[in-house]
């Protein structure tokens, strides 16, 4: 288990690794879903079963393929090296962030007798439905609000794409009309033209 | 000196430094969204095992889904503003985004 846990734990680093340093969106893309699903299994080895499918599910899933469907629109575009912030900046933020945290948390991961493998009397369900029905419907607000934003926000970009159509069957409108046009004159002038042969 | 809990925790660490990492250095929105994820899906992690030491498992496991629905809206608002940004300006370099200067 401790063997297994250290591949883990290097894994899911290293895929982030990948996620950050790819070239590629789509690759980055890619990296993202084996980070998901790499902590779906930590997650999984850690006792929480039902929020490991619920990870792999959406985390590996769905996201992935709302990044594969984004980077399509936008397409692949190339970045120079060049950062906001300094590099040795990021480098003295992250550190500084690694030590305070790591000095705060590390040390009190200390093993207790029986504590890791105590079994609670309630289920995830019971505990979901019951004890957090507040966390429910915040997250039902939160999917609601999502879908909504996520619709207003591509709606606009819909816009121009009608306004195109219509303009194209505005023209096709117009085209018929020339034509239609042109035929009258067409046989006004036939209809004068053999007058005046007749004449 | 370490335990199976401190191995997990570092891989917690090594999560959260390589998103602020990303965060703070990557001008592409899109990894923009990635970088959080991978922030997020520490959080998660850090939650799970919380749950874990202290034998609140349940809770932990409820507590972790709403940041999953919260993460996902995330994700979901920010692609497609990353898309609507790439429509209007042609590209999805922050440092190109000044139509918000005054």
């Amino acid at each position: 288990m401790y063997l297994i846990n250290i591949l883990l734990a290097a894994g899911v680093v290293y895929c982030a690794v990948r996620a950050v340093i790819a070239k590629r969106l789509l690759a980055s893309a890619l990296w993202l879903a084996g980070t998901s699903a790499i902590v779906a299994m930590v997650l999984y080895n850690l006792g929480a079963r039902e929020l490991a499918v619920i990870e792999l599910s959406v985390g590996a899933g769905l996201v992935t393929i709302l990044f594969v469907f984004a980077i399509s629109i936008a397409g692949e575009e190339g970045m120079g090296e060049r950062t906001n912030i300094p590099r040795p900046v990021v480098w003295i933020a992250v550190l500084v962030f690694l030590f305070l945290l790591g000095e705060q948390v590390l040390p009190h991961i200390i093993p207790i007798p029986g504590g890791w493998d105590l079994e609670s009397p309630f289920t995830f369900a019971l505990v979901l439905w019951e004890r957090r029905s507040l966390d429910v419907m915040l997250q039902i607000v939160m999917i609601v609000a999502g879908v909504v934003s996520a619709l207003g926000l591509l709606a606009p970009a819909m816009a121009p794409q009608a306004v195109k159509k219509a303009g194209q069957a505005a023209g096709h409108k117009n085209v018929a009309q020339t034509a239609a046009g042109d035929t009258a004159e067409n046989s006004r002038r036939t209809t004068a033209a053999a007058g005046e042969v007749q004449g | 000196m370490f335990n199976e809990m401190n191995v997990l925790m570092l891989g917690i660490l090594g999560l959260f430094a390589v998103g602020l990492y990303a965060l703070l250095a990557v001008r592409n929105l899109i990894k923009i969204v990635v970088a959080l994820q991978i922030l997020v899906k520490g959080a998660i992690m850090a939650f799970i095992l919380a749950g874990k030491i202290n034998g609140h498992m349940q809770t932990a496991q409820s507590v972790a889904l709403t940041v999953i629905v919260a993460d996902t809206m995330v994700a979901v608002i920010g692609l497609a503003l990353a898309v609507q940004v790439k429509r209007r300006l042609g590209t999805l370099d922050v440092n190109e985004l000044t139509s918000l200067r005054g």
